[in-house]
Parts: structure tokens; C-alpha cells; sequence
């Protein structure tokens, strides 16, 4: 059995990708569908470093999506576009696809560092209380960011749409799909790095046993900053290109309901699995395309067997009774998720003969 | 130089006095017994000595270091390492990994490396690995490796969090009653493991032991607490006739003792 | 100048007697389970709604005076919010704890179960604001020199009779000693010959009581309901309730005030886009600093 690597096999599919989302051989719908999966890969899978793998509790991922999205479009739209806020651009647009990724990164470094927000009360903190520690930052982000007038305030900050028209200067390619595929590999590969070597395994010591880590010579403290960067970071990355790829950014957008998502994506894939994580991202984003479907088909159905009154109409908001419904009922029944703790190739070892994983 | 020294430490949990001028002075070497009733203050010495509570006064010198205000994992890094009374292995992660995580402080590679594979990260991986695999074979642990603690039988789960200690590379050992739940066919090995420890190893050993069997055969010298103060010390003949050690484990009354 | 720091004072013990009464319920549930709930915040809202619906029932039907109408409303939103809460404990709570599951879940089922209330209600009564009907006399009067309403004064007389009472139940009766006894070891509880789970429900019928009737004098104090005003009140009562140290009532009385009290002052010297803000800093800096805050007392974790 030939076993194929895994490079190869993500050239090949970002080819497709690319080739059929610019030969709208996928339409725009279905295009969205695929970069929102890309981003909710990546907010999956950096959660679940901290609650699964690390078994902290932190549910204000959210707050660190928005600084990354603010920094990063805050650069790209002052380097690349001309802006009320920047004026002109300060670079032409050819150098738009190259330094974009410098944005990113900007982006992430940004949300790294609020990571240590939570990171640093957490050395003394565990389990309910760092629980509300994790809000109360992501709240104060949100809040600060709301304050903020001359980015925007509450009403958001936009140009981003300019960014990816410089970009398309340099060739007319569909840029954010290629960026949200560079990115939740990159996610992926950082992460998968990480945790499989020694150095990750302090981490799980430390959620199995905090005190037989500390004196089994894990620099606890030092771990912890170490994963809760990481995975703020990377929650940074989710957050520039999302907001790149809606055009726009408001802090509407990273309230407690967007952690809540990232929370059943975690929960729902299971604790410390990364192939879980991903796989959960994937499901999740398509429950919600479905839900999009089902909810009119609901409301039809209970208007013709006459259950609800004519006047009334089930909308879309009864998605958000749903989803924290869901994680409601994982913490029911089965809060290790689908995964549990085992990773893909633990349930499906013949997978294992078809690739190698670096 | 000595390589451990306690000097009047007291220690106070609010009103109560658990530690009451404890001195200790370790060459090199030697194995040491502490024992006393339960709630004499036996492990609050040994959270004292390994960092996780600071002592209300007193000094605590390791390797002519200060231990005040260290954290635990520093002075591991100094080459003390203990284990605890309910084993505190990571029971999740396999035998194999419970010994490699803990060569943390010694792995010599940052987070940059472990993401970019460089070469100093493949050969310090295969080095550790190489390193835990001696460890797991000296207490004939191999087979083992890649088993899950939570799997695995009381005894054995004790041995793996020794060879887990001893992965720290320690000069100072210190065991928090290794034979607590040990049936006493497991019992002799034990004792064996720990004489080898001792000799073969040449690592100094401090423990905290209940069962007179273990103490009594490996002990060079022990002492004796009892509401936080040392009642007694010395050989083993001297405790086992000092009068004060009996009566604190048996009272004033005597009565049938097993 | 004098006159305007007593008003303040007194705006900041009105607008604190909410955070306290709520913060009291989140202090019941945590004493007694080690709990935060969550959905607490949210049981007022429901407190609300359900008096608004009472209230507009009672006047439809018929022309009863406004007292009567008042003093129906009051037991009966009471008893229907602490149904609520009580169902809420059934069904989402008890069987976790059934499970021995790790209090993380609870707790995200807790602040779930709030998103769940809400948007409920979002969703069936839809987005629109509900007016409450005046059923007191809002007339201003002016006590030596202040200028407060019957209802002011009431909603502060409430929370302070409230405490009282509660410290009462707490210290001298035996379900208030069993209250106690619970928190600090739920398994010797059956053993000593007291059902644990009546001792729950109690508790849960209390704070979610003292939820309603908060609910209640906030929804006549400021007659706009709309669902998510339990969200970020919910909030600020725990805030209070953890300054105050989560799990004393005392803490939970004065830690309301006092929170009431640097939001007055907050919105007095800064934009009031700032007052959730500096609260929740206030919060942050508690728990990275003193955790148990200003009256809780630490637990032991044994090494």
C-alpha cells in the first residue's frame, strides 16, 4: 500500500479547491461553507489545546478572536488600502499576498500576549473561578474594543473587502480560501507538533496531575503561559481571517454566544483529541448550514398540522436554543465527545497505512 | 558539604503546630526512615523540603541552596525527587510517557524546535527515550512501556512512579510510604528495589514508612515523630526499644498488636 | 455638594439592593453545592417576565385595586420563579450530580441553560420590549433633602429585611444548619439521617424565590423588559456576590452595595459606555488577587 505523504495530498486538495472555487465549480454558497469550516477548525482545535488537552476551563475564546481580527485588519487595511482611518495606503497593492500573512501574524501576537489575561491568573486558579476569569477577559475585550471610537466603537470597522481587491491585483484567484486553507493547516500542523513531543506532554501532565508535574520537574507556570499563548494565538489567526473574509468586524461578533460555539465544537469532538477537534469543526459547521434548512421545514410542518398559531413563525433564533442545548445534552451523556481522548487512528488503525504524519 | 540540610524548621497550619524543630543533616549516602503515627507531620516535612509549602521559620538547605521561595520544580532540578502516599502517576498517559515527562527540566530544546523538528529536538527525543527505556529495564518495568497506569495492578503502579522519581536524575530520594498497600509478597521486592536503589544507584534515601518489616530491614538510621516533634532518633535497635516511640504508636495501654 | 454624595449613597444603595438580592440566591446555591449558577441571572429575568404577565392578567381581568394586584403578584411570582429554578435543578443539575460529574460540566450546563432561557424567550415572545404597568405610585417625594421614590426606599428595605431573614433560616433553624453542614461534606449529610436532596431543593426554592421578587421590583423600579436584561444584571450580582466572598450572605449584602455603589460613582467621572467595563475589572482583579474575596473563607486542597 503506497503510502502517500501528507504534503502532496494538501497541494493537491488546495488545487482543487482553488481551481473549482474559481471556476465557480463550487458556487459562493458552498464556498462560504468550506472557509467558515476552515476558521472553525482552527477556533476548535486551539480551544481544545487549553480544555481538553490542559483540562482548563476557558470559555472566552472569543475575546482573543477579536483582538486578532482587530490587529490584523487594522494593519492590512492601513498598509494595503485607503482608509478614513489611515488615509493612504502605505504600500502598493502588489505587496498585498506576500506581507498579508504578516498581518496574520501581527494578529496573532497580538491575541498571544492578551492571552496572558487568563494565562497568569491561572497559575493560582483552577476549575469555576478561572471559568469566570476566561469571561470576564473576554467581556473586557469586547468592552474595551466597543470603546474604542476612533476604530469604530461598537459599530464595527470595515475596508477589509479593499484588502483582498489588492490582493486580487496580483492575480485573480479566490485569496481568502487560500489563506483559510494555509491556515488550518498551519493550525493543524503546530499543534499536532506540539503536542506530540515531550515538551507538549508537560501540558498533560499538568491537567492529570498538576502537583506530581511540578515536582516531576514541569515548570507548571511556565506550561501554562506556553498553552494559553498558543492557543489565544491561534484563536488571533481565526479571527484575522475571518474578519478578512467577511470584509468587516464588530465586536457584535465575539460575544459569549461565538465561545459557546467554540465550546460545543470542543465538547462535542472530544477533550484532548485533535483529529476530534477538527472532525467536530466539521460537523458543527455543517449542523448549522442544515439548521438553516430545517428550521423554515419545521415551521411549515407545524403550521400544517396547525401546532403553532398562524401569526407566529419559527426563526432562525431558535438555533441559538439549540446549540447551547446540544452542549447541555453532551454534558449530559457524553462529555467526552465523540473522540474521547483517542485520537482517529486509535478507532480506524488501518487509516495508519496511508499516510505518515511528520 | 552536606547534601541536605534541615535546621529548626518549624511549621504552623494557622493555630496548629505541625512541625516542631525538625533537624536533619544528609551527607551523602545514607538511607534514612522517618516514621510516627498517622498526623504526626511526616509528609508536611516532606511538602515542606520539596517546595510546596514555604516553613514558618527555619532553613532548608539542598546541595548548599536555600530552598526558600523555590518552587517545587526547581528544586527537582537540584536533584531531589519524591513520590507520594496515594501514587500520583498520570494515569492516562502511558509508563512510557510517565518517565519521559519526567526528564522535563533536562530536555534541552524550546518550543521552536519542537515545532521545526530541528536536530537538536530529534536527538534529544531519541535521548530521553533511550534514557527512559534504561530506566523502565532496571526495574523491569519494559514490558510495560506503552501500558496505561490506570490498567495496571497497585504494586506496580507504585514501581512505575519510583522509576518515574529516578528519571529525574535525583541525588536525594525521597519516599512517602512506599509499602502502603502492598500485599507482602510484593512486599520483599519492594525492599529489594530500594537496597538496589541505594547501592547500585548510589542515590541517598529518605522515607516515610509505615510497616516496621521495610523500615526495620533498610534503615540506617531513623527518627521518630509524633505531633510534629521528633521524639527519637537513631539505629533501628534504639528506636525499637525506646520507650517513647512505643508509646506513642501504642499508647499508654499496651494491646494486642498484630 | 453634601446633598449630592447622600443621593448618590442612596442611588447606589437602590441600585445595589438588586445586585444584592440576586447575589444572595447565587450565594444560597454556592454554599450549599459549590455551585455557580449561572442561569440565576437568567431565573430573574424569567421573575420578570412572569410578574409582567401576572400583572397584566390581574389588571385585565377585572377591576381590582392596584394593592391587592401588588400584593397577589408578589407570592405568587415568587412561587412560579421558584418553580423555575427548581425544575432547572431537576432536570439539568441534579442528574450531573447523580453522575458524581466533574463540577466543570455543571457549570457550563448552568451558563448553557441561561443562553437556553433567553433566547427562548427571544424566540417565542420575539424581540420587542415589554412595558410593566404602573401599579405604585411613582410620585417623587422629598426626604430631608433627598428626592427618592416609595419605591426606592421599599426595594432597599426589601434586601435588608431579606438578609435578615436569611440569616435567620441560616444560623437558627435546623434546614439552615443542614444548609451549612452540606457544603462542607455532602456525603455525611444521609448519614446523619437528613435527606441531601430536600436540603437542595430548598435551596433552590429559596434563592430562586428571592430571583422572582427581585425580578419584580426591577421590572416596577424600571418598567423595559426585554430578554436579555437577566444576562449582565445575572452578572453583576455574581460579581457582587464573589467581592463579597461567594458563599457568605454577609458578603453577598455588602458586596451588592458596594458594587451599586462604584457604578454610581464610575458613570459619575466616566463615560457610561465604562460602567460594565470597570466592573468587570473589579471582577478580575478580585479573583486574581483574592480569590475568596472579602469575607470567604479558602479550602484546603490536601497534598
Amino acid at each position: 500500500m503506497k503510502q502517500f505523504s501528507i504534503p502532496a495530498v494538501l497541494a493537491v486538495t488546495l488545487f482543487i479547491l482553488m481551481g473549482m472555487s474559481l471556476g465557480e465549480g463550487i458556487n459562493l454558497y458552498w464556498q462560504d461553507v468550506i472557509m467558515f469550516m476552515g476558521i472553525n477548525i482552527i477556533l476548535s482545535a486551539s480551544l481544545n489545546l487549553v480544555n481538553g488537552y490542559m483540562g482548563e476551563f476557558s470559555c472566552g475564546h472569543a475575546g482573543f478572536m477579536a483582538v486578532g481580527a482587530y490587529v490584523s485588519s487594522l494593519s492590512s487595511v492601513a498598509l494595503f488600502t485607503r482608509s478614513s482611518l489611515f488615509g493612504a495606503p502605505i504600500l502598493s497593492a502588489g505587496w498585498a499576498v506576500p506581507l498579508f500573512p504578516l498581518c496574520l501574524l501581527a494578529g496573532m501576537a497580538a491575541a498571544a500576549i492578551s492571552g496572558l489575561l487568563v494565562a497568569i491568573p491561572s497559575f493560582k486558579t483552577r476549575g469555576d473561578y478561572l471559568a469566570i476569569i476566561t469571561i470576564a477577559a473576554s467581556f473586557i475585550i469586547k468592552s474595551s474594543i466597543e470603546n474604542i471610537k476612533p476604530i469604530g466603537g461598537a459599530r464595527g470597522f470595515m475596508g477589509m473587502g479593499q484588502v483582498s481587491a489588492a490582493m486580487s491585483e496580483t492575480a485573480d484567484l479566490p485569496w481568502m480560501m487560500f489563506w483559510i486553507f494555509l491556515g488550518t493547516v498551519f493550525t493543524i500542523w503546530i499543534l499536532r507538533r506540539f503536542v506530540s513531543s515531550t515538551y507538549g506532554k508537560g501540558i498533560l501532565a499538568i491537567s492529570q496531575d498538576e502537583i506530581a508535574a511540578e515536582i516531576m520537574s514541569v515548570n507548571t507556570n511556565k506550561m501554562k503561559i506556553v498553552a494559553f499563548m498558543l492557543s489565544s494565538g491561534l484563536a488571533g489567526l481565526a479571527g484575522g481571517l475571518y474578519a478578512h473574509k467577511l470584509g468587516y468586524v464588530n465586536p457584535g461578533s465575539f460575544t459569549i454566544l461565538k465561545s459557546t460555539e467554540c465550546l460545543v465544537m470542543v465538547y462535542l469532538g472530544g477533550m484532548g483529541s485533535l483529529s476530534g477537534a477538527v472532525l467536530s469543526a466539521v460537523v458543527y459547521t455543517l449542523m448549522l448550514e442544515i439548521l438553516r434548512f430545517v428550521i423554515p421545514w419545521i415551521n411549515d410542518l407545524l403550521h400544517w398540522a396547525q401546532l403553532i398559531p398562524a401569526e407566529y413563525q419559527v426563526t432562525q433564533i431558535w438555533k441559538w436554543v439549540l446549540i447551547p442545548l446540544l452542549l447541555v445534552l453532551l454534558m449530559q451523556f457524553r462529555p467526552e465527545g465523540i473522540m474521547g481522548r483517542h485520537e482517529l487512528d486509535d478507532y480506524f488503525p488501518w487509516i495508519k497505512k496511508f499516510y505518515r504524519f511528520k | 558539604m552536606a547534601l541536605l540540610e534541615i535546621k529548626e524548621m518549624n511549621h504552623a497550619f494557622g493555630g496548629i503546630q505541625a512541625v516542631d524543630h525538625f533537624n536533619l543533616r544528609l551527607k551523602g549516602g545514607e538511607l534514612n526512615g522517618l516514621i510516627g503515627p498517622n498526623g504526626a507531620g511526616k509528609t508536611t516535612i516532606f511538602n515542606l523540603v520539596s517546595g510546596f509549602y514555604q516553613p514558618t521559620s527555619g532553613q532548608i538547605f539542598f546541595r548548599n541552596t536555600n530552598t526558600a521561595g523555590l518552587k517545587p520544580h526547581r528544586i527537582t532540578g537540584l536533584g531531589l525527587a519524591r513520590t507520594f502516599q496515594n501514587i500520583r502517576i498520570w494515569p492516562e498517559m502511558t509508563v512510557l510517557d510517565n518517565i519521559r515527562v519526567a526528564h522535563h527540566h533536562s530536555l534541552g530544546y524550546g518550543f521552536l524546535d519542537c515545532i521545526f523538528r530541528t536536530p537538536t529536538f530529534l536527538r534529544r527525543e531519541r535521548e530521553v527515550t533511550t534514557a527512559a527505556y534504561e530506566i523502565l529495564e532496571s526495574l523491569n518495568l519494559k514490558d510495560y512501556a506503552q501500558e496505561l497506569p490506570k490498567n495496571l495492578p497497585y504494586g506496580l503502579r507504585r514501581i512505575v512512579e519510583i522509576a518515574r522519581a529516578l528519571a529525574t536524575r535525583p541525588a536525594l530520594l525521597m519516599l512517602d510510604e512506599p509499602a502502603a498497600g502492598l500485599t507482602s509478597a510484593d512486599l520483599q521486592g519492594l525492599i529489594d528495589m530500594i537496597r538496589m536503589i541505594h547501592q547500585t544507584f548510589q542515590i541517598t534515601i529518605w522515607m516515610i514508612e509505615h510497616q516496621m518489616q521495610v523500615v526495620m530491614d533498610l534503615c540506617q538510621y531513623i527518627q521518630c515523630i509524633d505531633f510534629g516533634v521528633t521524639i527519637a532518633e537513631g539505629t533501628p535497635d534504639h528506636i525499637q526499644n525506646n520507650p517513647a516511640v512505643i508509646k506513642a504508636y501504642l499508647g499508654d495501654d499496651t494491646f494486642q498488636c498484630c | 455638594m453634601f446633598d449630592g454624595i447622600i443621593q448618590n449613597i442612596f442611588n447606589a444603595l437602590q441600585w445595589g439592593s438588586f445586585y444584592s438580592l440576586i447575589a444572595l440566591g447565587y450565594c444560597l446555591v454556592y454554599g450549599v453545592l459549590l455551585l455557580i449558577n449561572f442561569a440565576h441571572g437568567d431565573v430573574f429575568m424569567v421573575g420578570a417576565y412572569l410578574a409582567f404577565f401576572l400583572a397584566t392578567f390581574f389588571l385585565g381581568a377585572g377591576s381590582l385595586p392596584h394593592w391587592l394586584i401588588l400584593v397577589l403578584i408578589v407570592p405568587l411570582t415568587m412561587i412560579l420563579t421558584s418553580l423555575v429554578g427548581v425544575t432547572l435543578e431537576r432536570v439539568a443539575y441534579r442528574p450531573l450530580r447523580r453522575k458524581g460529574a466533574n463540577k466543570l460540566y455543571v457549570v457550563i450546563t448552568a451558563l448553557m441553560c441561561g443562553l437556553i432561557l433567553e433566547h427562548t424567550n427571544l424566540a417565542i415572545l420575539g424581540a420587542g420590549r415589554r412595558s410593566f404597568p404602573t401599579l405604585v405610585d411613582q410620585a417623587t417625594i422629598n426626604l430631608a433633602g433627598l428626592s427618592v421614590t416609595h419605591l426606592k426606599i421599599a426595594v432597599i428595605i426589601v434586601a435588608i429585611l431579606v438578609f435578615i431573614l436569611l440569616e435567620l433560616v441560616i444560623s437558627k433553624t435546623k434546614i439552615g444548619m443542614a444548609m451549612r453542614a452540606i457544603s462542607y461534606d455532602r456525603f455525611a449529610i444521609p448519614l446523619m439521617g437528613i435527606p441531601p436532596e430536600n436540603i437542595i431543593v430548598f435551596t433552590f426554592v429559596l434563592g430562586s424565590g428571592l430571583a422572582g421578587l427581585a425580578g419584580l421590583l426591577f421590572a416596577m423600579s424600571y418598567p423595559v423588559l426585554d430578554p436579555y436584561m437577566g444576562a449582565m444584571i445575572g452578572w453583576k450580582a455574581f460579581i457582587a456576590a464573589v467581592v463579597g466572598g461567594i458563599g457568605e450572605i454577609r458578603g453577598a449584602l455588602v458586596g451588592g452595595f458596594l458594587l451599586g455603589f462604584v457604578e454610581i460613582m464610575a458613570v459619575a467621572f466616566f463615560p457610561s459606555t465604562f460602567r460594565d467595563l470597570i466592573a468587570f475589572t473589579i471582577l478580575l482583579l478580585i479573583l486574581w488577587k483574592k480569590p475568596t474575596g472579602l469575607f470567604g473563607v479558602s479550602r484546603y486542597q490536601k497534598i
